[in-house]
């Protein structure tokens, strides 16, 4: 019953899924890097004591908000672009120009969160 | 690009199972996560956040509209921020996150474990996640 991939490791390596293959490996790791923070932050806030305040530094250093914000966004933007097609299947032709469109959106509100990260971090 | 003419079956022949209907969940739960976020920054906005908040409080406040996200910041006066009607927000977005963040694990999770034995476990798994989770955090959204 199980499933049989008939493809080997260095095969699916050599993928060249291009943009919209970026976008859904991109998007995958935005939704665990998301659940992860999310479930362990709850947990902190709940538990409080020595296991708060240690998740509370890590949650405070400015490479993890980074890697949490790029998750956040990208999820989002990704997220829109993924319901506007499905509910408008018609829209499905346009896929990769609303990549292009969703690159645009997204790289410069990133470059802005991460300018504000570094110099809050820097002081 | 090829010209195939798509193919619809009619809805009686779709078969309308739980995969499907989650499916549209995870689509309309995003969309309603949208609606709240803007909301809750609008609040935010309306409470006086321009004075009292930088950018990285504003979303911390956006992303879960919780008066303990607030705390710590300028804000002179909680009370505004810690009303049954800002809990009850925070609750619905906690919700409807939970179920499209376990539901997108379930996901994940299928691509890897393919054995029916593997992936009842893996639903089991979810549900109690599920379900935990969201009483761990509506239990702190609302004694905080």
């Amino acid at each position: 019953m199980s499933l049989k991939r008939n493809v080997s490791l260095a095969t699916g390596l050599r993928y060249k899924g291009q943009g919209p293959m970026l976008t859904f490996v991109l998007h995958r790791i935005g939704g665990l890097g998301m659940a992860i923070f999310i479930t362990m932050h709850i947990l902190a806030s709940f538990l409080g004591g020595q296991i708060g305040v240690f998740l509370n530094t890590v949650y405070e250093n400015w490479l993890f908000q980074i890697f949490i914000f790029f998750c956040v966004l990208f999820h989002a933007i990704n997220g829109l672009r993924i319901t506007i097609i499905d509910l408008f299947p018609k829209l499905l032709v346009h896929q990769r120009e609303a990549i292009w469109v969703e690159w645009a959106v997204f790289l410069p509100l990133f470059a802005v969160a991460v300018f504000v990260i570094i110099s809050a971090a820097g002081g | 690009m090829a010209t195939t003419k798509p193919r619809t079956l009619p809805l009686s022949k779709r078969g309308l199972n739980f995969e499907m209907f989650m499916w549209l969940f995870t689509r309309l739960s995003a969309l309603a996560m949208y609606a709240l976020i803007l909301f809750a920054i609008i609040g935010a906005l309306i409470m006086g956040a321009r004075n009292q908040m930088n950018f990285a409080d504003v979303l911390r406040w956006g992303f879960m509209p919780n008066s303990t996200h607030v705390q710590s910041t300028d804000v002179p006066d909680l009370a505004p921020w810690a009303t049954p009607f800002w809990r009850l927000t925070a609750s619905a977005l906690l919700l409807v996150a939970t179920a499209h963040g376990v539901h997108g694990l379930v996901v994940i999770a299928d691509d890897y474990i393919v054995t029916p034995r593997g992936r009842n476990i893996v639903r089991i798994l979810s549900i109690i996640m599920m379900i935990s989770m969201s009483l761990i955090g509506v239990y702190v959204l609302w004694t905080s």
